[in-house]
Order: structure tokens, then C-alpha cells, then sequence
């Protein structure tokens, strides 16, 4: 069964289109990033999902039912949404006992979900006084509540130390790895690099690509070689296919093991033979560059 | 359903607005009864020491209908209104589970304090007798007019999710506009007067109706005000987005 399954999902707010005819599949067991710039729709794709907003057209499903027909849906479903959005003045045990008990959630598990988020200590504290680090692990302990398989986290390392987003990073893949879904939005493409099997990204509300990470790298811009040497010339010469650039040749055509074979058989000396990946920083701004130039 | 009322009780017993507000409409209500009995120059007989000792609702009406605002503004104005949505996005049994956890909580404290009011009242004036019934009804009719006043609040705070843009509404209503309209000329003018929210609401605490509406009767009128707005507050609840 899909996990989250959005369908022609369209959002309007007067007549600034948010979400335009949006459709896509997240799947159980892998981490799932939700990519776009800021202001592309993501967080407003996300509470539409979670029944928060209304949507304008289209549907959004979660485990083949519109969120608000879950009965008990944090048992299914659990997300991170606003890590802040809590009121201030409550302990963050009462602040899950809350949540945990509209649910039917026995007590017990809010001291287990303490314990997971390492917030076990300051349990009894008033949340108001919360670093923003904390914050978020008090709403992630918040979304673990029910044990759900389905999670959606937005944003969630925005603001975070490097202590935190390595922290949570684990984590998304550790929930990933025991077969549930991950769904996490960002902006930032080297976060979901190191965080996500399969990508969706939006610009502007509408979706440009749907993919894995690796095929996303691929098909947005091509790989290349890289070679220099003192007789640069000579190498363009003998390979003809490479784009001579002041100080190196570029080569798309032919792989390293090719070009350093014939230079070695042509006795040209190389100083470097390297093999360029393009970044998935570039290739998400090469995609988004559209929605990009719009928005700014 | 149950589920949603334990949770709505921890939501209001965990947070340190539900036990200032609640204090300080205790307090008002059990210092001017001392005060007002305390003052009077002449001896007084019963039903004036328990008029006297039930000069403190109007004033304590202030900071219950402020609770009961703040019961559903608070989630508004943090954000949190989020997660208790996702956590029950069965939005109407939300707003429900807060009218009753309110309701009850609203009911237990001030009937408590109210027959504290009123025996600290009678204990001050010592009147020769007084009739332990009136006495009985005007202090169910007082926690039942406190409650309402909240529930006015809540109502409107779902209508309005803005603290002070609710308090302030709230206030206009129960205490601000009711005497303005007594104002109101001619005949349509006494009727609209007499029916006017806390006009009609306060006949329970006195105890005796007027020439339009009995004290109950009023105090049906004054639901009916509060029931709009809570209807009016449902309603957009289940449309807007959250």
C-alpha cells in the first residue's frame, strides 16, 4: 500500500496558486525528501496531507484514506510540522501527555519517547525555556508518540547545529531502515543528499522531478572528464571529441580509461585525468533555476 | 470521545493561565462579598446578605469568560492548534471536548467557591433568617452565569482566534454594550434591552426575573446568545484552514 498518495493536488489561496495539479507516490522503507525552494508549496503540500488545509482540487490520502477519516491517526501517521508551535508554559511531558492520551496512547509511552529524543532529564520543564534544538526533538518525540509507519517531517534541521542535523539525519534513516515511510521536506539539496533515497521536487507548486537520488544527478546535467597537460594541444588532437577549454580538456564521449589509454600510446604526458560529477547542488539549481527566477 | 476529554483536562490543568484566572474569579468573588457585607450600615435581612454576597459575579465574569477564551485562543496564537488537529482531526469532537472539559472544570470551582461566597457572606451579616433554597438556586444560577460567560468566550475565540481581539469582543459584550442598550428608546428598545446578552443572563444570579423574562428564562436568552456564537465558531472551525 503507498504510503502518502497525492492526487492532482491543487491549492489556491485567493489568487496566489500555491499548489498547482501536484500528484506523487511516497513509499514505505526509504527516506523520502520533498525538495523545492522556499516557497514552493512544500510546507502547504504537507498540511494538506495532513488535513490541515483544505485542499482547492485534487486529494491527498494517507494509507488510502483522507487523514481526517484515521481513526486515532497519530497511530498512523506521525509529523513535525512547527517544532515552536507549542504553547510554552506547559512541561513537555504534559505537552505529550496531552497528545498521547487524545489517541489513546497509554502514559507510559511518553517517558519511552523522552527517553528516544534524549529529553528524559528535562522532562518537567516548561517548554518555553527550550533551545530550538530541543524544540525539535520534543516534536519529534511528539510524532513517535504513536509508533506510526508513515512520518513527515518539514523542515526539520532548519536552525539546527551540526550536532543536531547529524542527529537527525540518523534518525530519518534509522526510521527508514525499519520499514516505515519518511517523508522530509527541505530547500537545501546537499541536506537530502546525505538523507534521501528518492526525491521529489516541486518549484512554484508544480512537480519537476520524481526520481531517485542518483538518476536525479544523471539526468539533469551531464558527468565529465577532466584532463590537463603540457601538451594540451596535442590531447585535443588526438581524442577530437573533447571542448578545449585555457587550462583543460572537457570530455563527455569517452571515459578516463579511454582517454589515458590513447594518450599513453601517443606518449603524451598527463598532469590530471579526473572524472567530474556534477554536484546535486547543481543540478537542483539547474532545475529549479525557473521557479527560482519567479519567486525572487 | 473520552480519549478527548482527558486530554483536553490535561491540556487545561497543565498551563499556569487556567489556575490565575480561576484564583482571581475566586477571589473576586469571595472578596466583595466580604467587602459589600463587611460595609453595609444597617442590618440586613436575609435576601439582601445574599444579594450582597453575590456582588462579586459580574466582576469575576471578567476573568472566566478570559479562560474560556483562552482555552482555544492560546492554541491559536502559538501554533499548537496544529497538533492537537492532526491528533484529532475530527474537528467539531476538538471544540466539543473543550466546551465540556471547560464547562465541568468551570462548574465544579464555581460552585465551590460560590457556597464559600455565600456562607462567608451570611457569616459577616448574620441575618435573622434567610431561605436556604433562594440561597441554593442564586448560587447554581451564579456558577451556571460564570460557566456561560466562558463558554462566551470560547465561542468566540474560536471565531475570532486572536487573544486579545476575543477578550475584548467578550468584554464588549458582557459587560460594555448591555447597559448602553438600556439607552435604547421607545418600547423595541426596552425589549432588545431586556433580552441583550448579560441583561438577560444576570436575572439568574438576582434570583428574580423582570417584567420581560423570568431568571431562568433569561438565562435561557443568554444561551442562546453563547450557542450562536459557539455555532457560528464550529462552523468556521470545520471551513477554515488551520
Amino acid at each position: 500500500m503507498t504510503a502518502i498518495r497525492a492526487t492532482n493536488l491543487s491549492k489556491r489561496y485567493g489568487g496566489t496558486v500555491a499548489v498547482s495539479d501536484l500528484s506523487f507516490d511516497v513509499e514505505p522503507g526509504r527516506v523520502t525528501g520533498f525538495l523545492g525552494p522556499n516557497g514552493a508549496g512544500k510546507s502547504t503540500t504537507m498540511r494538506m496531507v495532513l488535513g490541515l488545509d483544505r485542499p482547492s482540487g485534487g486529494s491527498a490520502l494517507v494509507d488510502g484514506l483522507p487523514y481526517a477519516e484515521l481513526t486515532h491517526p497519530l497511530r498512523k501517521v506521525g509529523a513535525l510540522l512547527d517544532a515552536k508551535a507549542v504553547h510554552g508554559g506547559r512541561s513537555a511531558r504534559n505537552h505529550l501527555l496531552a497528545i498521547a492520551q487524545s489517541n489513546g496512547i497509554p502514559n507510559g509511552r511518553v517517558d519511552e519517547v523522552l527517553e528516544t529524543v534524549g529529553l528524559r532529564e528535562v522532562a518537567r520543564r516548561r517548554i518555553g525555556g527550550f533551545s530550538l534544538g530541543m524544540s525539535q526533538r520534543l516534536g519529534i518525540a511528539a510524532a513517535l508518540l504513536g509508533d506510526p509507519e508513515i512520518l513527515l517531517f518539514d523542515e526539520p534541521v532548519n536552525g539546527l547545529d551540526p550536532d543536531g542535523i547529524l542527529w537527525i539525519r540518523t534518525f530519518m534513516r534509522g526510521l527508514a531502515a525499519e520499514g516505515r515511510t519518511v517523508f522530509v521536506s527541505s530547500h537545501l539539496m546537499s541536506e537530502m543528499a546525505q538523507t534521501a533515497d528518492h526525491l521529489i521536487v516541486i518549484g512554484r507548486g508544480t512537480l519537476i522531478a520524481d526520481t531517485s537520488v542518483r538518476e536525479f544527478i544523471g539526468r539533469s546535467s551531464q558527468g565529465y572528464v577532466r584532463v590537463r597537460s603540457p601538451r594540451l594541444a596535442e590531447v585535443a588532437e588526438l581524442i577530437k571529441v573533447g571542448e578545449l577549454h585555457h587550462d583543460h580538456l572537457r570530455v563527455t564521449a569517452m571515459s578516463p580509461v579511454e582517454i589515458g589509454t590513447l594518450t599513453a600510446r601517443a606518449g603524451i604526458p598527463l598532469e590530471e585525468l579526473t572524472s567530474v560529477q556534477p554536484s546535486l547542488e547543481a543540478a537542483y539549481m539547474e532545475l529549479t533555476k525557473d521557479s527560482l527566477e519567479f519567486t525572487s | 470521545m473520552i480519549d478527548i476529554l482527558r486530554s483536553e483536562w490535561t491540556k487545561i490543568r497543565s498551563v499556569r493561565s487556567t489556575v490565575w484566572t480561576l484564583a482571581i474569579a475566586v477571589l473576586l468573588l469571595l472578596g466583595m462579598s466580604a467587602l459589600l457585607n463587611g460595609t453595609a450600615d444597617d442590618p440586613v435581612d436575609g435576601a439582601q446578605a445574599i444579594s450582597l454576597s453575590l456582588g462579586g459575579v459580574m466582576l469575576a465574569s471578567l476573568p472566566m469568560a478570559a479562560l474560556g477564551v483562552l482555552v482555544i485562543s492560546s492554541e491559536y496564537r502559538t501554533g499548537a492548534i496544529r497538533v492537537s488537529l492532526m491528533a484529532v482531526p475530527r474537528r467539531l469532537s476538538l471544540l466539543t471536548g473543550k466546551v465540556v472539559v471547560f464547562a465541568v472544570t468551570s462548574m465544579v470551582v464555581c460552585t465551590l467557591a460560590l457556597a464559600c461566597t455565600l456562607a462567608i457572606g451570611l457569616a459577616i451579616s448574620r441575618p435573622a433568617t434567610f431561605d436556604a433554597g433562594a440561597a441554593v438556586q442564586v448560587a447554581l444560577g451564579s456558577a451556571l452565569y460564570l460557566t456561560a460567560c466562558g463558554l462566551f468566550g470560547l465561542g468566540l475565540g474560536t471565531l475570532i482566534r486572536h487573544t486579545p481581539g476575543a477578550v475584548v469582543s467578550v468584554i464588549a459584550l458582557i459587560l460594555v454594550v448591555p447597559p448602553v442598550t438600556n439607552q435604547l428608546p421607545g418600547q423595541w428598545g426596552d425589549v432588545v434591552a431586556a433580552h441583550f446578552t448579560t441583561n438577560a443572563g444576570m436575572l439568574v444570579v438576582t434570583g428574580h426575573g423582570n417584567e420581560h423574562l423570568g431568571a431562568w428564562s433569561g438565562f435561557g436568552v443568554y444561551m442562546a446568545w453563547i450557542a450562536v456564537a459557539l455555532v457560528a465558531g464550529a462552523v468556521l472551525l470545520r471551513r477554515r484552514d488551520a
